[in-house]
């Protein structure tokens, strides 16, 4: 909702937006410009009259001096029945030049304020400074929702280029545009009389005016009495007029004064709305406050930068999206499809399954498994598409499906499938669509089919399903499955480091680089001198797809994209396509990969200590840490190999980084030595020193296989009892965190 | 534009109170090329003090921006009912005002003058830039002005 409330304005205003910033922007130098040009005499220095009576000399056919904001002194005059105006020298009097406001100012100007469109113009531009409010306040929103909270929302962001430039600017400008886009939004309400901008009483016109000969301009009392610097216009009588009258306004009030005793005849206080009006409009365009001028034509300029980027996030996430055709309510649907997914790869499952139950002339109705409603009105059957998360937990569009459904008390009269998507190497093989086909049968309700799994995303196992499937329903149905595989980045290897030949765990450190020339740089990316790999940071993953393969295949990143390459850890396994492939990848190589970020396995934010546990190839996120860890918090590694002699993994630069306080410990393991220990026993020797880390507000980060890390929960739950926490208390705090393979 | 100045003269006929012996002025105000946004005019009848008399035409919209007309608007305090229904919009670089209005016989030739007050956003007010003495000799004659206005003549 907040999202929407974003981006829909945020698409309409960009173009608008963009030409309004930018002329504001050029328009905000004004008045700095002429602050620099301007000589700007001491309060009680010179007075209206002393000016006056300088101009009597220099101009003597003076009509009017007019003061600007930013004190620039004009001098409207006739001479030789010609018209001239000045600008002139506050102290002498002396003309320093003609006065001519540029064109290019006025057109900017009328851009600015109309996009030289008049009054329909004005609208448009009004509309978009309300469209701007809604946008800093919705982005506020939405940054902190993302950051977690209002007082992170300084932290380093993550994300992909555009997401981080979009919110970096976002950070600095976002005070100068809410109050431009305020300030403009109350001129232009004032312009279209939806507001009143004061209406300023006028001085009394003096009805009975004393004839006499006016007295020279310099001897007129009140004229003696006012500041430059509060002058604003005077306005001299007609030549000749023996009942004239000057006509003073000052930043105080306005009124009229005798030409002959030099008094006033009559005067008004400014109105204080309409001073509201004024303090607003000098906001707005920085006349007659320069500096702050400056700062909002500098927060302008984040506009065109944060319209571009922002259209680019949007369209990113628009188009990733599964689009759904011809999807039936809720309520009309024969079928209903829901689906629960981590990175939206079920969701193509999902598509072919409805777009062949549409072909055989149901409706079809397909969501979210958290959109599960209490009651679907016409629906025969309900299908359950899931992925797992983790450890047997529920995908992100699923993490609400089990309070919902137990909140249903009456039994429908639909019959259910549950499918579940998986990968058969994990312990916990499709256990949250075992859940749901449990949840389901406790509560009695009808079953169409049972639970079927699909192994990595196999067409083949999903079109087997569909024969069931069509005929449980006597319908003949066909399940086509041609997976969608994300844009890749062909990477080429650049170095690699070999490890433990000798004790039989062949594993490889690997570093990649992106291939140069391959043409399809965008301009963003040339802009800002990327080094052409997609963003990441260390513990996120990355999916490489072996030749002859359409499946890719995971591994945790050691390296961020800043490090300008992509290092992973890679241990043979036999058998296995991908660890052989990368295995016996030589240097030039190439592989097709792409980016899965990990969010969830990253240290937190702060001073507390970090322990990050893992064993083999699971020091790579590890070690990335580690790397990047210049602020020098503490941090504890325990990691467990085979041989100090051959798997040793890192041993060089994890020493390196002891020395220089990036690495606060290192506790290494050894099952093939006379030691024989593993991971988990050098954790248990450690006891005392982990129940203090624990207390000091510590973060755990665990990374390698299931059974390590099994071992280590025992280990630290046994720790940890005696402080009356485990490993699941912290785990619920998000001071424990895993990534296992 | 010959239909917009019929409109205009029916417009101040009801607007003001029909003399016995009165005519059609007919006034023509041809701006120069100042380059800039829209102009604003007054155009007035002071007698032959210089004192303000009546407001023949103010063109412009936002009343305001109307104190820039500075010599009409300290004639006129600028009471609305000094201009009410003598209003129009505001003459844009290079063009012509013509406004046809109801005269009564006895300004003519009794030493009244015609003032033109010009203002421009962003550029300098211009006072009385035409003063015209209202007289039948006067008619088609071409008065210059000081500032925005190139010439101003009347007819009837």
């Amino acid at each position: 909702m907040l999202r929407q409330l974003h981006s829909l304005p945020g698409l309409i205003a960009a173009l608008f937006a963009i030409v309004l910033t930018v002329t504001g922007a050029i328009l905000s130098l004004d008045p700095a410009l002429e602050r620099v040009s301007t000589v700007l005499p001491a309060s009680g220095q010179i007075s209206v009259a002393d000016l006056a009576g300088k101009l009597a000399v220099s101009y003597p056919g003076a009509e009017q001096i007019v003061r600007s904001p930013s004190g620039t002194l004009i001098v409207y005059f006739t001479e030789n029945d010609q018209v001239g105006i000045d600008r002139v020298d506050p102290r002498t009097g002396q003309a320093i030049g003609p006065y001519q406001p540029s064109a290019f100012s006025r057109w900017v100007k009328n851009l600015h304020r109309s996009l030289l469109l008049d009054t329909p113009g004005r609208a448009v531009a009004g509309i978009t400074a309300l469209l701007m409010i809604v946008l800093t306040i919705s982005g506020a929103m939405l940054l902190a929702a993302r950051m977690g909270g209002w007082r992170h929302i300084l932290q380093p962001v993550r994300g992909s280029l555009s997401q981080r430039l979009h919110i970096k600017f976002a950070r600095v400008a976002i005070t100068g545009l809410l109050l431009s886009a305020l300030t403009g939004a109350y001129l232009s309400a004032t312009t279209f009389e939806l507001i009143s901008e004061g209406l300023e009483a006028e001085p009394e016109l003096p009805v009975d005016v004393a004839e006499g000969i006016p007295a020279a301009i310099h001897t007129l009392s009140v004229l003696n009495a006012t500041d430059l610097n509060d002058l604003r216009e005077l306005v001299y009588p007609y030549p000749g007029d023996p009942a004239g009258l000057y006509s003073l306004t000052t930043d105080q009030g306005a009124g009229y004064i005798d030409q002959v005793s030099g008094e006033w005849l009559s005067y008004q206080a400014h109105d204080a709305t309409h001073a509201v009006y004024e303090f607003i409009y000098m906001l707005h365009t920085g006349e007659g406050l320069w500096w702050l001028g400056l700062i909002l034509g500098l927060s302008a300029l984040a506009v065109p930068v944060m319209a571009v980027t922002g259209s680019i996030i949007w369209w990113k996430r628009y188009s990733s999206k599964p689009k759904i055709t011809a999807n039936s309510s809720a309520h009309s649907a024969d079928s209903v499809i829901l689906v629960g997914s981590e990175s939206n790869t079920t969701w193509g499952f999902a598509q072919t399954l409805h777009n062949s139950l549409v072909q055989a002339g149901q409706r079809v109705h397909t969501a979210p498994m958290n959109q599960l409603a209490s009651n679907y009105r016409s629906a025969k059957q309900l299908f359950i598409l899931t992925a797992t998360y983790g450890d047997g937990d529920a995908p992100a569009s699923a993490s609400q499906f089990m309070q919902r459904l137990d909140k249903i008390s009456t039994k429908p009269e639909l019959a259910t499938a549950v499918l579940g998507f998986g990968d058969r190497q994990y312990p916990q093989f499709c256990g949250f669509a075992q859940a749901v086909e449990a949840a389901f049968t406790d509560k009695g309700w009808a079953q169409l089919l049972p639970l079927d799994t699909i192994n990595r995303q196999s067409p083949q196992e999903f079109s087997r399903w569909g024969n069931a499937l069509g005929k449980a329903l006597g319908i003949e149905l066909t399940l086509l499955h041609i997976p969608v595989q994300p844009q890749t980045t062909t990477l080429e290897l650049v170095d690699r480091a070999d490890y433990g030949v000798a004790v039989q765990a062949p594993t490889a450190v690997l570093r990649f680089k992106a291939l140069t020339n391959n043409g399809n740089t965008s301009l963003l990316k040339r802009v800002f001198k990327s080094n052409g790999l997609p963003y990441f940071e260390a513990g996120d993953l990355v999916g490489i797809v072996p030749p002859g393969s359409q499946v890719p295949r995971f591994y945790s990143l050691a390296s961020a994209s800043k490090d300008n390459s992509l290092e992973i850890c890679v241990r043979q396994h036999r058998g296995g396509i991908c660890s052989n492939f990368l295995y016996t990848l030589a240097i030039g190589g190439t592989i097709e990969a792409f980016i899965q970020l990990n969010p969830n396995f990253r240290p937190a934010a702060g001073k507390a200590p970090v322990v990050l546990i893992g064993a083999g190839t699971g020091i790579g996120p590890l070690v990335g840490f580690i790397r990047h860890n210049t602020a020098h918090r503490p941090m504890y590694l325990y990691w467990g190999g085979r041989s100090p002699e051959s798997d040793f993994l890192y041993e060089p630069e994890l020493k390196s980084y002891l020395k220089d306080q990036r690495l606060s410990e290192l506790n290494a393991a050894f099952s093939r030595t006379s030691e024989r220990a593993y991971v988990q026993d050098k954790i248990a020797l450690d006891a005392e020193k982990l129940r203090q880390l624990i207390e000091s507000d510590a973060q755990f980060l665990v990374c390698g296989g299931r059974e390590m890390a099994n071992s280590v929960v025992a280990a630290l739950n046994a720790i940890a009892a005696p402080l009356g926490v485990d490993v699941t208390t912290l785990k619920a705090q998000g001071r424990y965190l895993e990534d296992v393979y | 534009m010959k239909k917009l100045t019929l409109a205009l003269a029916m417009a101040a006929t009801i607007a003001l109170p029909t003399l016995a012996q009165a005519r059609d002025v007919t006034f023509t105000t041809q701006l120069k090329s100042y380059r800039g946004d829209g102009a604003y005019l007054a155009l007035y009848l002071v007698d032959a003090q210089g004192q303000y008399q009546r407001t023949l035409w103010v063109a412009g919209k936002k009343s305001k921006y109307y104190k820039h007309l500075s010599g009409w608007a300290q004639g006129s305090g600028l009471r609305s009912s000094e201009y009410d229904g003598v209003t129009g919009a505001s003459v844009m670089s290079g063009e012509t005002l013509n406004v046809t209005l109801d005269v009564a016989d006895t300004l003519i030739d009794a030493g009244y003058e015609v003032r033109v007050d010009t203002a421009v956003e962003d550029m300098r007010d211009n006072r009385a830039e035409v003063s015209a003495p209202l007289t039948t000799d006067g008619v088609g004659k071409s008065f210059p002005g000081r500032g925005y206005v190139q010439s101003f003549r009347y007819t009837f």
